[in-house]
């Protein structure tokens, strides 16, 4: 039976983190995500987590420790937000490549500059290529299961790869809503105990960990982590699977709401979706068939599954809330694109830029997507693929 | 553990490329990143006993029974030639790889 809680986000994965019991936290406090160390080192010090925090003098650092921890043989977790995962993001690739199942919460936030603390995906899309299993969470409740899902799914033999858990900073970190968490020893029974095969402290066994590794092997480690990669795909459903028949709450790789009937929809992640859901559910009343499908699961991003879930639409529109800046598209939106184009199915798309800097994106805002849709679907053209949502700009 | 070389397709490599096994280095013979040559004379060595723990390479083979100094183990000197400066008797000197005097 679940507890009912009010939790903010923050709350809700340093609560996941605690219930796990890592063997080693080590984090350097950057807002927006600031709280999970901050409650996690009053975990530490109240003797609820056996965990050693190592209070590092940078994110390079905590990314750095993680990794020799997790190498060590024990379970490594850490937090960070925008220009932290910037700073780390050396060592992020060290972490992916050296096979490290290590588990990061990330708080999503605008890379600088100009200096901007609050919400946008451009940390998360900075790293979208590095090897790490990228999970999104639309509330806190999705980021305390996602937290409590991913050492089943980073540790899996055929997976061992880093993952982070990303939730919308400030709009779902800082907020508090009701929550339904699971026991402590539930949750310790879920994740389990952590046994890597080799592991550095093993003094019968000695190993070494990144080698040197020249143009005769790194392209086959390379295409290990590629293969990993796929293979979390599966991982990912049957843990889910578990996690559903544990807690009743369902997950997918995606979530499609009110999709099936749709003639248009929307494709986004984190917390825009909550507000795209209560557009879809006034313009349904109106008759108006719009749908929403949710990614859940960046990556591995599933391209067969969202291509075959969107295929019989008459419009899309990707929201991406990080501007990749290249004259051609969101991150999201190629992916999309490129996913559909894979499976030889053609359905008109539009690309929207939209909250960046922790620009709010309202219902009205979500609503004048749905009414380009709307055209879009009367006239089978798309002009101007890559927009802007919410966006000043003079009147033409 | 199975033999790793430039043929082992990318299914058979270790994950990650860990060594499970110590003392590997001894199979990737460095030697021919060589640009310098140390040359011993073993006329002027007092087997004084400094060079050996100098070298980065461990190329400098020391026999177990009398602890004497042998010839320079050129499947490993990278020419470095740290030893060279270390010895205060002039027993090793430098020369260019591949060039005869």
């Amino acid at each position: 039976m679940s507890i009912r809680e009010r939790l903010s986000g923050n709350e809700a994965a340093a609560t996941a983190m605690k219930q796990i019991n890592p063997d080693v936290v080590a984090a350097f406090p950057i807002t927006p995500s600031t709280e999970i160390p901050q409650y996690f080192s009053t975990f530490v010090a109240n003797g609820s987590v056996d965990t050693e925090f190592v209070a590092v003098e940078s994110e390079h650092s905590a990314m750095s420790a993680c990794i020799g921890a997790e190498s060590a043989g024990s379970r490594a977790m850490t937090a960070t937000s925008a220009n932290g995962l910037s700073l780390m993001w050396e060592m992020i690739y060290i972490a992916s490549s050296l096979r490290l199942p290590i588990v990061l919460s990330l708080v999503n936030r605008a890379v600088s500059g100009p200096l901007n603390i609050h919400c946008d995906h451009s940390d998360a899309m900075g790293v979208r290529d590095s090897g790490w299993i990228m999970l999104f969470s639309e509330n806190n409740q999705e980021a305390y299961d996602n937290t409590l899902m991913a050492h089943r799914i980073a540790e899996d033999e055929n997976v061992r790869l880093p993952l982070m858990i990303c939730q919308d900073g400030f709009i779902t970190s800082h907020s508090i809503e009701n929550i339904e968490l699971e026991s402590d020893d539930e949750v310790k029974k879920f994740v389990g105990e952590y046994h890597p095969e080799h592991y550095l402290l093993d003094d019968q066994n000695p190993i070494a960990v990144g080698p040197l590794d020249l143009q005769a092997f790194l392209f086959e480690h390379k295409a290990q982590q590629g293969e990993a990669m796929k293979a979390a795909k599966q991982v990912i459903l049957e843990v889910s699977k578990d996690f559903e028949a544990w807690t009743g709450r369902h997950y997918g790789l995606f979530e499609e709401y009110r999709l099936a009937d749709a003639e248009m929809a929307i494709v986004c992640m984190n917390s825009t979706a909550g507000t795209t859901k209560a557009v879809v559910d006034r313009l349904r009343e109106n008759g108006i068939k719009a749908g929403l499908l949710k990614i859940r699961v960046y990556r591995p991003f599933p391209a067969e599954e969202v291509a075959n879930a969107l295929s019989h639409l008459k419009a899309i529109a990707v929201l991406d809330r990080a501007d990749s800046l290249n004259a051609i598209g969101g991150a999201l939106f190629e992916d999309v694109t490129s996913s559909l184009y894979v499976e030889n199915k053609h359905v008109p798309m539009v690309n929207y830029v939209y909250g960046i800097g922790g620009r709010d994106t309202t219902e009205k805002d979500i609503e004048s997507v749905y009414t380009d849709l709307t055209e879009i679907v009367k006239t089978g053209k798309v002009e101007n693929p890559y927009r802007y949502l919410g966006l000043r700009r003079e009147e033409k | 553990m199975t033999k790793i070389d430039k043929s082992t397709p990318m299914e058979n490599l270790t994950t990650g490329g860990d060594i499970y096994e110590a003392g590997n280095a001894r199979d990737f013979k460095t030697g021919d990143w060589r640009s310098m040559r140390p040359v011993f004379h073993g006329d002027k060595c007092k087997q004084c006993g400094l060079c050996f723990p100098v070298c980065p390479e461990n190329a400098i083979p020391v026999k177990k029974e009398d602890l004497k100094r042998t010839d320079f183990n050129y499947d490993y000197c990278k020419g470095c030639g740290v030893c060279s400066k270390v010895c205060p008797f002039g027993a090793i000197t430098m020369k260019e790889e591949g060039v005869d005097q």
